[in-house]
């Protein structure tokens, strides 16, 4: 590993970083207009374009659709013209109610939001990546560059489950989110690129420090949801309903939390090779824990009928702040073995 | 914590809500059983675990940071009192602690249980018989074609479904993997307590210093601090030896991170048996020594710089390394205390400032720059002679002479110019001298046997094996009944029993299946 870090490769970076704050910033823009007046949810949201889905009986597919368990339906007034729309939407050729024509530009903003945060994910990974070859090493060896893996990770959650499903009301949140955090890491984060300190010298800083970002950009893509959920109220009809929210923070959990689980693990190996014990209780590992133990709360809560809709919301959001305060309140309040933040001025 | 997914129609809660008036010992037990395993309390429980381990990421923990639990009995001897009657710096070993873990262990063993012999049950059972009315299903589809039963039941089974075929109809489910995935993964989670469990007992951890030259064989005795598991005999360590040759930490040189570390490297000889040939080893960071599962780690360094104390009758009273405790780490200033109770006529006790890379500082000071050895210097700060209480029998540390027989002592020099290496102090009164002869470096190892981190490890990658199952699959069930008489149409109606997103995707391609008996990743087939 080099001594010197790279100066023209770090700068390269640091440039990318503030590149990619304006797209997201844009990015975030964009989706807001496309949230406020494009949206067209029989086009955007359930486009059953299978022939045999139109066999399909549609009040029962809606319904499938609607509740989790195909069993448990409670059909919340402000779900009924999202019913309507996407059961309707066969016979009516796929528009449903369209009161005036959209001005053009309008209509294109979600795309050009779709386009502007691809691009922002991609000027994202190539500062990181710029960062890495001007330390030679991971780049994520401290508190800023964490900051944006994560901040990378959570578009990347988000750009790749609106590749399936219809998420796209996320956009504006996770961009506002990224946009934020980068420029927070640039403000009070960041340090000059170099070399990490000794403990970090490893390759499990590959494993288990990619695997916490990857979880923690879907947690956020699942915060994003809880925090839409409880802010909703029910005239907001540009808004996804409670139960898309719901749905879509539980398929964004239930892929984080294996990746968390597998991540705790992996820490569990290095902590094993780096300081004699897989498991010490060191405050990193404490708040880890206790994150995993809220989100496995969550599951159960929802697995078992009763806990769903907003207790279970709260529960998801609870796991969500003890995950925040794990990744940046531990490095920074609590001292401990995880004490790699290396904030500036220190 | 229990198990997810409980079907409703069994739900433990309303039996344990509905309980009877009276109730004699049996019954005492049996609501108490029923409330211990049923959801709510686990998830109470659940959720008190988390709640429970928080105090110990808010007072520092023995074991993990001593020192701070020191200086919470300095800084306020009460308050320390009351918390640790609490617990409060043992949290993951205090009594509070183990009961909610062990209750909520408890509540799982009592659910994983009886759904293992429910599940067990099923994964023999054929899938139930088709209902009357298909179109009634959350999933529902005309199909095209005659189809017969023969056919549906065959194309149902290439889909991996297991099948059950009746009069005019086909009842085929799949997913079973999605209960076993959870049921593994809780029993997974038995497995990592008991393997932690297993380990704490019979392991062992120690922590010992070894200085440039020196070496270490694996006994009791040969350790600082030695922490044994309670079934643990003292004659079962594994008995290796190895002599520390040479460490070596590289920091950067220039540049605004200069003074940061960038490697430390110790070179061992190693022996894994008495009489065994020796084999070198770079002990590193990162990787450890592992002697038969028998691990050693590269924990700490710093510098023990070597000293030769000639007494009054002109004798080598004292001649070796002392290890200094860091007090700078950023520059690596250390302190160091040497007692020398064979100087005759009088004991001496030498307080020294070790400087690594010294510079000049104001007002007559000196300072270290930097933590690599490059200018090193030791700068006697107090000398004393008297009786250093050492042989009454009360332990002391050999970082410190305790400051009530500091009193006691007769200051000789304080403060002299600092010393190169080969310099010589002389002290006055001719009861001696003190000459700076090198440097050398110490490290701080932790050594380590651990018999349930291996299955740790297995229980944990089950464990998240199972819950990738557990939280994919779902159990889903698919109805087939076919027409009677002529023009009559096959249908196809399907559920899925536990929750986990829209199925009708899944069931479109179920449908395409039935129709053309085509896999249903070719969409074209239609």
């Amino acid at each position: 590993m080099p001594a010197e870090a790279d100066p023209v490769l770090a700068a390269l970076s640091d440039q990318l970083i503030l590149v990619t704050v304006l797209l997201y910033v844009l990015a975030m823009l964009a989706y807001a207009l496309d949230l406020a007046f494009g949206r067209d949810r029989a086009e955007t949201s359930t486009a059953p374009a299978e022939p045999v889905l139109a066999a399909v009986g549609g009040t029962a597919a809606t319904a499938a659709q609607q509740g989790e368990d195909g069993a448990a339906v409670r059909s919340g007034a402000d779900e009924v013209p999202e019913t309507a729309a996407s059961g309707a939407g066969e016979d009516t050729g796929g528009t449903g109610p369209a009161p005036k024509p959209l001005p053009a530009w309008v209509t294109r903003a979600g795309t050009a939001a779709l386009v502007l945060s691809w691009l922002g994910l991609a000027t994202n990974l190539g500062a990181l990546v710029t960062r890495g070859l001007a330390a030679g090493r991971w780049p994520w060896g401290n508190m800023y560059e964490f900051v944006i893996a994560i901040c990378m990770a959570a578009m990347a959650a988000f750009l790749l489950m609106q590749l399936r499903y219809p998420v796209r009301f996320l956009g504006a949140t996770v961009s506002a989110a990224a946009a934020l955090g980068l420029g927070a890491a640039v403000h009070s984060l960041q340090v000059e690129a170099g070399p990490a300190m000794v403990a970090l010298n490893s390759y499990w800083i590959a494993i288990h420090v990619s695997a916490a970002i990857a979880a923690s950009g879907l947690f956020i893509v699942a915060g994003a949801c809880g925090v839409i959920y409880l802010i909703r109220n029910d005239a907001a009809v540009h808004l996804p309903t409670r139960e898309e929210l719901e749905r879509v923070a539980h398929r964004a959990i239930v892929i984080g939390f294996p990746i968390w689980t597998f991540a705790v693990i992996a820490g569990a190996l290095w902590a094993d090779k780096a300081w004699g014990r897989y498991w010490g209780w060191d405050p990193k590992e404490i708040w880890a824990f206790i994150t995993w133990i809220v989100y496995a709360g969550y599951l159960h809560a929802r697995a078992t009928a009763g806990w769903k809709g907003r207790s279970a919301t709260i529960v998801q959001l609870v796991a969500f702040g003890c995950l925040l305060f794990n990744l940046i309140g531990v490095n920074i309040f609590i001292p401990g073995l995880h004490s790699y933040a290396e904030l500036p001025g220190q | 914590m229990t198990v997810t997914d409980i079907p409703e129609k069994d739900d433990p809660e309303k039996a344990a809500e509905a309980r009877p008036a009276k109730l004699g010992a049996v019954g005492w037990a049996r609501w108490f059983w029923r409330t211990l395993t049923s959801m709510r309390t686990a998830l109470i429980l659940l959720f008190l675990f988390a709640l429970a381990s928080i105090p110990g990421s808010i007072w520092p923990q023995r074991g993990v940071s001593d020192a701070m639990v020191g200086q919470y009995y300095a800084d306020d001897p009460e308050l320390a009192e009351w918390l640790d009657r609490f617990w409060l710096f043992d949290v993951f070993k205090a009594p509070w602690f183990a009961a909610i873990y062990l209750l909520l262990f408890l509540s799982l063993i009592g659910c994983v249980l009886p759904r293992t012999t429910a599940h067990l049950r099923e994964l023999r059972r054929k899938p139930p018989a088709a209902p009357r009315n298909l179109s009634r299903l959350p999933q529902y589809a005309a199909l095209d074609g005659d189809l017969t039963v023969e056919e549906a039941a065959r194309r149902l089974r290439r889909l991996r479904f297991r099948v059950t075929t009746g009069d005019g109809w086909v009842s085929a489910e799949k997913g079973y993997l999605k209960e076993t995935g959870n049921l593994l993964f809780h029993v997974a989670l038995l497995g990592l307590l008991v393997a932690i469990g297993a380990g704490a007992l019979y392991g062992y951890r120690g922590n010992v210093l070894v200085v440039e030259g020196d070496g270490f064989a694996n006994t009791v005795a040969a350790y600082d601090r030695y922490m044994p598991g309670q079934q643990v005999n003292a004659e079962s360590l594994e008995p290796f030896s190895f002599t520390l040759e040479d460490f070596q930490a590289t920091y950067i040189a220039q540049g605004r991170k200069r003074g940061q570390a960038l490697d430390y490297s110790a070179r061992l000889a190693v022996s894994d048996r008495p009489g065994a040939p020796e084999r070198a080893y770079e002990l590193k960071v990162n990787e450890p020594l592992d002697v038969n599962g028998t691990m050693t780690y590269l924990i700490d360094h710093g510098y023990a710089p070597t000293f030769k104390i000639t007494d009054g009758k002109g004798q080598v009273a004292f001649e070796g390394p002392v290890p200094c405790l860091v007090v700078q780490p950023a520059t690596f200033a250390s302190e160091c205390v040497i007692k020398v109770p064979d100087a005759q006529p009088e004991q001496l006790g030498v307080l020294v400032a070790f400087l690594p890379t010294a510079v000049p500082a104001e007002g007559g000071e000196w300072t270290s720059v930097f933590p690599g050895a490059a200018n090193p210097t030791a700068q006697v700060y107090g000398a004393f002679s008297g009786d250093l209480g050492m042989r009454d029998g009360v332990p002391q540390s050999v970082y410190e002479i305790p400051p009530e027989i500091l009193k006691t002592l007769k200051p000789l020099v304080m403060k002299a110019d600092p010393l190169a290496v080969s310099q010589k102090l002389d002290l006055p009164g001719g009861v001696g001298s003190i000459e700076f002869t090198g440097v050398r470096e110490w490290i701080a190892l932790q050594i380590t046997y651990d018999p349930g981190r291996l299955p740790a490890l297995l229980a944990s990658a089950l464990a998240t094996v199972a819950l990738v199952f557990s939280l994919t699959v779902r159990r889903r069930r698919v109805w087939v009944r076919v027409g009677e008489g002529p023009g009559a149409r096959a249908e196809a109606g399907g559920l899925t029993r536990t929750g986990g997103g829209d199925f009708g995707e899944e069931f479109a391609s179920i449908v395409v299946a039935l129709n053309h008996g085509s896999n249903p990743g070719v969409k074209d087939a239609r």
